[in-house]
């Protein structure tokens, strides 16, 4: 298997560094939907050069990138190309031993269920083939590379690269068993961006699953590891937020990032639910508003942690998925990263309800992103509506894509429980409902 | 020697007496006599103009136009007695007087003999009329107002008597704590290379720079308040200055009047490039003064008139400054000025000439009886001959001042004199123009800018700075004020002159903060002699929240002018000894440096288009937006809330009915 990898790894690299020598690189450097006020490329060159000038990047409102990323490339900045590149390969090759390892442990389950006769007789149709689980690693690692957000991302040199590897990074080691790594990682990660805060819950889930802690609230050994995966990951934090104190002197930086992602106060058009929103907002209702929307990102952990709560991995994409298409600034970057877990979940094709209309109007939208951009901001023959009819549309997409593989992993483990062909009681062919 | 002599006999006030003083100690300083002895002048004369030819001659090969002024001046200076003219300041007997006395005082300037028998009112206003033809037809006319009072408004007990001074002016001084106040309303733009330096330079719409005293301790507050206050004194928008527009820069703007202070943070700059200046705005600033619009220069500041023209800048300074030579006290000094531009050639008239009826539909009458002198100065350098125009009623006086590096020869009306007047007790200056060639002195520094780039995603400023110097490179401190809503990326500054990169030596950038402070770059920048220097900074443009628009958005948003200074270098030597008795319009800016003198400039304000959001949609959007996430919540909740169950076929409604009366009865459904 390394080498289709290798293979896929040189022509994933291939085709970002051609593209970073052609005159695309500087346009898809300016496009809304790859960058946003956060990652942006010039936005930290900008934040270097304040640096330079003496003046602190966070008084101005331009970089908002985390103390430790200006840090970075105040070494790395000659490097930047070779570093994103890094950056992609590191987390396909991270999701890819993560997804390898996954499906190790979903075969060994299944076997033991298996021989445990827990499956009822005509569900085994669904029961996964080692075959079809061969390659499921290296197509996640594909649909991450050689997906065009992911391209698109890496030659605008967006930071979300790096968020994204820090991500992988940490799905793997939760998957691998490190809760430190883990830990640090989801810490890294959240320093970030805050959002990913949310995957502690999966994490902890997942360790629990792993050492056969019961998730029992009445249980010592229950609280006992939350306590020490949440002293883990706030001990991290506390020495990451003290360590980016002492490169700066000053806590500039906490309003700066974090107060920017929380109150939005940039409506620079991007591809999510914001911007226009909070343009067009009743000054009087904005703090409101803006609460319900942050929240509504949070929100979710606690109803999917507690349904989905035999399922960590399926918990961990679908709360990726919440973030992308519910933070303040997000990017195509941010799409590609659970775009990437698809392939995981090829096994719920079957009950997949509308994946072919959604496919269409996400594709629909990648193309018309920069036509209507184009209209708006350059012809000026259309307004900000069209641009934001668009972003209302891809967002819709993007919801029902995950409720669609969300209603299509219940189901199928609904039949897994209750056999694949159900009868009414009448002994007709029954239709299944929620209720 | 002998043109001297002779005119020395005609004139003797005692004024006349400490004016030419002053004019002869100019003469010296400018031709860098390092001699101080009056009685070497007066016996060495004749030796001194042809060392003073002898002098100029080198530079006119290198200054092309400029030399041409002096020489002329040193022409006119030859032929007085000829053409039966009077110098204002060129008395050798009066001159023998001061130099005796001088000799008294030991060192001291000649100014310091100002009538010490004389007791000095404690308050001195002075009004002045300086009206120069430019070559491109229009007529530049420029007022200056002077008040200077001798008081403290910072002691303890407060100044309740006024007399000159206006009061409402003082309060402000006083309650605010202020060093220094400068204030112009302005409208149209100032073309330099059309019209060449004005005397107080002023950008388009409302500008207003303050420096407060040390014991202001919120000086934010205290800024805050002044322009609300200062916004009911002149019936302006100044109330729109906030922390968005206000910036203190760190060199550009240094005090004007005494007190050496470095501290900036006591400064605050702030421009309102749309501000409309009009009558509202004029009849605030009249009342100000002593006579108000009834008597003396003011009359002729008729609205109707004055904002009939193509550039209208009107301007109040308060600023402290000595009293005397040695500086052991200072006063306080008021200065409001008036600046504007009339189009009298192109307006209509096919005649070539123009009197103070036809530009201010008033003549003058009267000196304001308040004012200590009232002058009208007519600048005539181009015209010493009377080939290029001539006035009517003509003058005898004559008076010589270097203004921005530029010894310039004017024709004087004392209007305190009762012969001014003439018989018709009214004076109605009339030019008739005779010829209409002559060129204009290209200034040596001339600046503009706009923005490049298409599109409302990003773009460039562009600001391009020119040195017409032939030989010589200066620095230039250039200050730009941007508003937060075009947000500069400091990395892509570039600086370029010939074609060559130049590294600015001094940058000062404090980036802005959304909605709370604007951008501020100040750069010292070395401009080389004959050359562009282009600086250019991209910008990328932010979409506002609907309210945060002007009612007018797709009119786009003013970005006030950059403010460049300079220290250029000067055509003719200026004398610093004189701050006292010169013409007040060549004596605002004070000069330390001999050999070169200050010039401010102004830019173009930009106009610049922001993207803008459909202003007629929030409700749409907030249910628009609202409905998709509330389709995220709800396909959610479906499935975290409900289970799969197995449809059952739905029974018709009267056997649901006939259930629930069945349940009623307590008897098992159907």
């Amino acid at each position: 298997m390394a080498a289709p990898l290798t293979l896929l790894l040189i022509v994933a690299v291939t085709i970002r560094a051609a593209l970073f020598r052609s005159s695309l690189a500087e346009l898809i450097a300016e496009r809304v939907e790859v960058v946003s006020p956060i990652t942006a490329w010039k936005r930290v060159v900008e934040g270097l050069a304040l640096l330079d000038l003496g003046v602190s990047p966070y008084s101005g409102d331009v970089f908002h990138e985390t103390p430790l990323i200006i840090y970075m490339f105040h070494f790395l900045v000659d490097y930047a190309e070779i570093t994103f590149m890094l950056a992609d390969v590191i987390t396909a090759v991270a999701l890819y031993m993560a997804v390898k390892e996954y499906n190790k442990q979903v075969f060994r389950k299944q076997k033991f269920a298996l021989e445990a006769d827990r499956y009822p007789m005509d569900s085994l149709e669904l029961i996964r083939s080692p075959k079809e689980m061969y390659y499921i690693p290296l197509k996640v690692a594909m649909f991450y590379l050689l997906n065009p957000f992911t391209i698109l991302s890496c030659v605008a040199k967006s930071t979300c690269g790096l968020n994204n590897a820090v991500l992988a990074l940490f799905f793997l080691s939760t998957i691998k068993g490190n809760v430190l790594l883990s830990a640090i990682f989801l810490c890294l990660a959240t320093y970030q961006s805050i959002y990913p805060i949310t995957l502690c819950a999966p994490a902890m889930l997942y360790f629990m699953q792993r050492q056969y802690i019961p998730v029992n609230f009445r249980r010592v050994s229950f609280w006992w590891f939350i306590v020490q995966y949440l002293f883990m990951y706030l001990g991290s934090l506390f020495v990451l937020i003290c360590l980016s104190f002492f490169l700066l002197g000053s806590w500039d930086y906490l309003p700066s990032v974090y107060g920017f992602i929380l109150s939005v106060p940039d409506l620079t058009p991007n591809i999510g639910l914001f911007w226009y929103f909070f343009a067009e907002m009743f000054e009087h209702f904005r703090l409101f508003f803006l609460c319900v929307f942050q929240i509504n990102v949070f929100f979710y952990t606690i109803p999917l942690s507690i349904k989905l709560k035999e399922h960590p991995v399926f918990l961990m994409f679908m709360q990726l998925a919440v973030i992308s298409i519910f933070k303040s600034y997000p990017t195509v970057g941010d799409v590609a990263l659970y775009l990437a877990f698809l392939p995981v979940w090829s096994h719920l094709h079957r009950f997949l309800r509308n994946i072919f209309l959604v496919s269409c109007v996400l594709l629909a939208c990648s193309v018309l992103f920069p036509v209507l951009w184009h209209l708006w901001i350059y012809a000026g023959s259309a307004n900000s509506n069209f641009y934001y009819a668009i972003t209302l549309l891809f967002n819709v997409a993007q919801i029902l894509l995950v409720s669609d593989y969300f209603y299509a992993f219940l189901r199928r483990e609904h039949h897994l429980t209750n056999g694949l062909y159900l009868k009414r009681k009448d002994g007709s062919e029954a239709t299944l409902i929620l209720k | 020697m002998t043109p001297y002599g002779s005119s020395s006999l005609a004139g003797s006030t005692h004024d006349a007496l400490t004016r030419k003083s002053t004019t002869a100690s100019r003469k010296m300083a400018a031709h860098r006599c390092s001699c101080s002895s009056w009685l070497f002048i007066l016996f060495s004369l004749s030796v001194f103009v042809v060392a003073d030819i002898h002098e100029t001659t080198p530079v006119n090969d290198h200054h092309g136009g400029a030399d041409h002024n002096a020489q002329t001046a040193e022409q006119t200076a030859d032929q007085p007695a000829v053409e039966g003219r009077r110098w204002e300041a060129t008395e050798v007997k009066e001159a023998a007087t001061v130099d005796a006395a001088a000799d008294t005082q030991g060192t001291s300037a000649p100014e310091t003999v100002v009538p010490s028998s004389v007791p000095q009112p404690k308050d001195d206003f002075q009004e002045e009329l300086v009206i120069r033809p430019l070559h491109s037809g229009d007529i530049y006319a420029s007022f200056q107002f002077r008040t200077l009072w001798d008081t403290d408004f910072m002691r303890e007990n407060k100044v309740s008597h006024y007399r000159l001074f206006p009061k409402s002016l003082g309060q402000v001084i006083s309650k605010f704590s202020v060093r220094e106040l400068h204030i112009s309303f302005t409208q149209g733009y100032w073309r330099t290379m059309q019209w060449g330096q004005p005397f107080i330079p002023s950008p388009p719409g409302a500008e207003l720079w303050v420096w407060f005293q040390d014991s202001v301790t919120d000086v934010d507050a205290t800024w805050k308040e002044l322009t609300n206050v200062l916004s009911g004194i002149f019936c302006a928008s100044l109330n729109f200055i906030d922390s968005t527009n206000t910036v203190q820069p760190s060199a550009s703007f240094k005090p004007l009047g005494i007190g050496n202070v470095t501290d900036h943070s006591f400064l605050r700059y702030a421009t309102l490039p749309r501000e409309i200046v009009c009558t509202e705005n004029l009849t605030p600033w009249k009342k100000l003064l002593p006579c108000g619009s009834k008597a003396g220069l003011a009359v002729l500041l008729k609205s109707e008139k004055l904002f009939h023209s193509s550039f209208h800048s009107q301007a109040v300074h308060i600023r402290s400054v000595c009293q005397d030579w040695q500086c052991k006290t200072t006063s306080w000094e008021l200065r409001q000025t008036v600046n504007s531009v009339f189009d009298l050639h192109n307006s209509g008239q096919a005649k070539r000439e123009w009197s103070l009826f036809k530009m201010f539909s008033r003549t003058l009458t009267e000196a304001c009886p308040l004012a200590s002198s009232s002058k009208l100065y007519i600048d005539i350098t181009d015209n010493p001959q009377g080939e290029q125009f001539e006035l009517s009623p003509a003058t005898s006086l004559l008076s010589q001042a270097v203004v921005l590096g530029d010894r310039r020869t004017f024709s004087v009306y004392d209007l305190t004199q009762e012969t001014t007047f003439g018989s018709v007790r009214s004076l109605n200056l009339l030019i008739r123009w005779k010829s209409n060639e002559g060129e204009m002195l290209r200034p040596l520094l001339h600046a503009e800018r706009y923005v490049a780039g298409y599109g409302l995603q990003t773009g460039e400023i562009h600001t391009l700075m020119y040195n017409n110097h032939p030989y010589r490179s200066f620095p230039v401190l250039l200050l730009d004020s941007v508003p937060w809503y075009l947000r500069l990326y400091i990395h892509t500054l570039s600086v370029t002159s010939k074609g060559k990169d130049n590294k600015p030596s001094y940058i000062h950038y404090e980036p802005s903060k959304d909605r709370v402070k604007p951008h501020l770059l100040e750069m010292l920048i070395q401009l080389p002699p004959n050359s562009v220097t282009e600086v250019t900074v991209q910008f990328e443009r932010a979409l506002l929240k609907w309210t945060e628009y002007p009612p007018d958005p797709n009119h786009g948003f003013y970005v006030g002018s950059s403010v460049i200074s300079s220290l250029v270098p000067s055509t003719v030597a200026m004398d610093t000894n004189s701050t006292r008795e010169r013409p007040l319009f060549s004596s605002f800016f004070p000069c330390k440096e001999e050999s070169s003198y200050f010039v401010r400039i102004y830019t173009e304000p930009l106009l610049v288009n922001l993207p803008t959001p459909d202003f007629s949609m929030p409700y749409n959007v907030i249910c628009l937006t609202c409905t998709v996430v509330a389709v995220g919540y709800g396909s959610l909740y479906n499935l975290l809330t409900r289970s799969f169950q197995i449809e059952e076929p739905n029974p018709g409604l009267a056997k649901r009915i006939a259930n629930v009366i069945r349940k009623m009865r307590g008897v098992p459904p159907l």
